[in-house]
């Protein structure tokens, strides 16, 4: 079976159908509060991530505001 | 012992009386100067020359402490200095964080300057008194305290034989002994160390303010690199300034319209957004460990890890439930950031206040992470104890972390035995032993003697000591230029590496934390996109340090349109307040790149500084391997997914029927090669040669080839 990818922050991660935002976040294990999403350039707001489905071959940004500690 | 006896022991040293002024634009437009071993007290006046080269705060300290010592000057010799200064923003109550003040000292850690800077009222309170830095040089002969009365113009220097040497009675006394009723202890402001600072070299300055409604002496911490160990060779006891009636505009700035405006739109950026953020008003800066530790970037068992299983045990809405909420808890007046975050009636469980129910000041996230997982401990008592003791004894909580990780690794590889530690298990994890560390450092005593010195005279002390292989500490002792590293974990992001390796007193991530935008975001994927990081992120944050700034309230807290600009990470929007601000104060016009120029002309400057005492060339950049990448077959396999996986696709690297020691030597050259890289190309864009040093077309471009500046370059080129 061939697995099939998106691109988060420029690395490749597997996709799975039905995937959305939210569950992406979740796997990749994204717990900041401060994180911008952008599918394929266009922003999704935190209150869509449940509801934005990922899709195959998506290019997905997912920035952490946190340039200091 | 009563205060009016210790009052009737003090003695009168030298009174010097002043002229009260006018800040203008936000400077005082003089210094203070004292000299302990003579008594000698004098002001001197702050040139347009010295403002538009050095800014203020931490500019005017390196400035003033240059012109003190000589390349061969060390730590405690009387010439040396603490210089404190505050910096031309300090002291405005509108916008959020302007109340630091900066000090730097050639330190006992490092043999060069430090620069470390602190919340509390002492800064701002100097100011109004009438100073933008105070110079401290000498020695004194006896235990002394230095007062200032910035209303009456008076500055003495008092015998002070019989007072306390902890900084949480120290400051509680003084404060009472110099307000004349409870109303007027908001008006004094105390900087004191502690017992700890008399015997170790990683002793620190506690600054103070008064909180009402405690009616308690808070603390708050100048922790690194030893300055509270300077102060204590220099036998001050404490220094004390008093200053009544705090207003919004002393300042007297050229647009105090500006200045209201633009706090406003901050105050109401952390009122609506903060609880959705990152709750700094509920538990200040350890809202993160949680998230440290879910990015494997809490720093556990000495940095080899960066996640533990028990990291819940001490994550933030344990210490939320142990902090007192619902208090005013900013360090300056108008701070509504909040985050000096301290839990009441703390039961201490431990050494000579055992039994006593204290304020503890804290935790912060460093302080959760160096007293807490970097050491094995998940007790949240133990690290809430750990960190009163530092504060008090005067121990910086970083380093204590750090270096007792250190002696922990080492104990567990046989370096060290009970034999060795006069009877302390000093296993990772071992609460009792580290509260019994911190004790006998605090009295000078057994093992404790030793491990107060820091990591890299330990390291010293094991090799030569006890035969321990140097190759084997100098991988894992995490200090890089006598300094210990804060507690963050660098492996996986080269730009931290450099954020921590390439910075001016050591590692210490205040100059730039890249972790997320280089590992997490791959924003900054190539050698230069690092570098430009690592160009324009420490200067920015240097420009706190030269105002009088605190950092936190410009990313602690985002803008709402903060996502719809072109540079988040530097979230645009509060860097042009910052722009605003000092516009405002000043009346001097700048744009955001004069803002990032101020700095330069004092980052290269302090780099100078380091050459010239002998350090801060690129051989001194260099950072231990833990720092980069997995020391012991424990640490890769405990990861082993993740670097077999570099290998192949960074190295074209097939590790499949490799012995785990094989990968590892393959692994630490790629990674020590990246390193050596990374640092070309940062260099490259600072402007300085391939061995670190700051070119004279660099100084001449920002303004900064001063005569003296200039010899250091010809010197070393």
């Amino acid at each position: 079976m061939v697995i099939k990818m998106i691109q988060v922050n420029g690395k490749e991660f597997p996709w799975e159908e039905g995937l959305t935002v939210a569950e992406l976040l979740k796997r990749k294990r994204y717990s900041y509060p401060k994180i911008i999403v952008k599918i394929n350039g266009t922003l999704v707001e935190p209150e869509e991530y449940a509801s934005t489905a990922v899709r195959d071959g998506d290019d997905v940004k997912a920035i952490h505001l946190l340039a200091g500690g | 012992m009563s205060i009016e006896n210790k009052q009737s022991a003090r003695r009168l040293l030298k009174e010097y009386a002043y002229s009260l002024g006018m800040i203008d634009k936000g400077y005082a437009n003089r210094t203070l100067y004292i000299d302990l071993s003579g008594n000698t007290i004098l002001e001197k006046p702050v040139t347009q020359e010295m403002k538009d080269k050095f800014t203020g705060g931490k500019g005017f300290g390196l400035k003033y402490l240059w012109d003190a010592v000589t390349p061969a000057t060390k730590w405690n010799d009387p010439e040396n200095e603490i210089v404190i200064a505050n910096g031309p923003l300090c002291g405005i109550t509108q916008y959020p964080g302007s109340g630091k003040s900066l000090v730097v000292t050639i330190s006992p850690l490092t043999n060069m300057p430090v620069d470390s800077n602190v919340g509390g009222y002492f800064g701002p309170f100097l100011k109004f008194s009438g100073f933008d830095a105070l110079e401290l040089q000498g020695k004194a002969d006896k235990d002394v305290i230095v007062f200032i009365d910035g209303n009456k113009g008076i500055v003495r220097i008092e015998e002070a034989p019989v007072d306390a040497a902890d900084s949480h009675v120290l400051a509680e006394q003084l404060t009472e002994m110099f307000a004349d009723s409870e109303e007027d202890k908001r008006n004094i402001s105390v900087v004191s160390a502690g017992s700890a600072a008399e015997h170790a070299y990683i002793g620190l300055l506690n600054f103070s303010f008064y909180d009402v409604r405690r009616k308690a002496a808070r603390l708050k911490q100048a922790g690194r690199g030893g300055i509270g160990t300077v102060f204590r060779d220099k036998k001050i006891k404490a220094l004390v300034v008093k200053f009544v009636g705090v207003k919004g505009n002393l300042n007297h700035p050229a647009d105090q319209g500006t200045v209201n405006r633009t706090g406003i739109k901050l105050h109401k950026e952390i009122h609506d957004l903060d609880d959705k953020q990152n709750r700094m008003r509920k538990i200040g800066t350890a809202n993160i460990i949680e998230i440290m530790d879910e990015y494997d970037l809490l720093p556990t068992h000495n940095y080899k890890f960066g996640r533990h299983k028990d990291t819940y045990k001490i994550n933030s809405y344990v210490f939320q439930d142990m902090v007192t909420q619902g208090m005013a808890d900013g360090c300056w007046f108008g701070c509504s950031m909040s985050c000096a975050k301290a839990a009441d009636n703390f039961l201490l469980k431990s050494g000579p206040y055992k039994g006593q129910k204290v304020v503890v000041d804290g935790p912060e996230y460093e302080n959760a992470a160096a007293l807490g997982s970097n050491i094995g401990v998940f007790d949240p008592q133990v690290v809430m104890e750990l960190n009163f003791y530092c504060d008090t004894y005067a121990l910086d909580t970083i380093s204590f972390g750090t270096m007792t990780a250190f002696i922990m690794e080492c104990y567990e590889n046989g370096i060290l035995n009970k034999e060795r530690t006069g009877g302390l298990e000093l296993n990772f994890g071992n609460a009792e032993a580290a509260l019994e560390l911190i004790h006998q450092i605090s009295r000078g005593e057994g093992f404790g003697k030793i491990a107060g010195k820091g990591v890299r005279r330990m390291k010293e002390y094991f090799v030569k000591e006890y035969g321990a292989d140097p190759a084997f500490l100098n991988d894992i002792g995490m200090e890089q230029k006598g300094l210990e590293f804060s507690e963050y974990m660098p492996k996986e992001s080269l730009a931290q590496q450099g954020g921590y390796g390439l910075t001016n007193k050591g590692p210490q991530h205040d100059e730039a934390w890249l972790i997320f935008m280089d590992m997490v975001n791959n924003q900054i994927p190539t050698f230069e996109d690092k570098a430009e990081a690592l160009h324009y992120f420490p200067m920015f944050r240097t420009w706190f340090g030269l105002n009088g700034l605190c950092k936190l309230p410009w990313n602690d807290i985002t803008p709402a349109g903060n996502k719809y600009t072109s540079e988040p990470a530097k979230i645009p929007e509060h860097v042009q307040n910052y722009v605003d601000i000092f516009s405002a104060v000043t009346g001097k016009i700048i744009d955001k790149e004069e803002l990032i120029r101020q700095s330069e002309r004092v980052y290269n400057f302090q780099r100078l500084f380091n050459i010239r005492m002998g350090y801060g060339k690129r051989v001194h950049d260099k950072i231990p391997y833990r720092a980069m990448g997995p020391v012991t077959v424990e640490e890769y396999e405990s990861r082993q997914e993740r670097y077999d996986k570099q290998l192949q696709e960074l190295l074209g690297y097939d590790p499949v029927g490799k012995s785990t020691e094989e990968k590892m030597k393959v692994m630490r050259a790629y990674r020590e090669d990246q390193y050596e890289k990374l640092t070309d190309a940062v260099y490259k864009r600072r402007g300085w040669t391939p061995n670190g040093v700051p070119t004279l077309e660099k100084l001449k471009d920002l303004g900064m080839d001063l005569p003296e500046v200039v010899k250091v370059v010809e010197n070393n080129l």
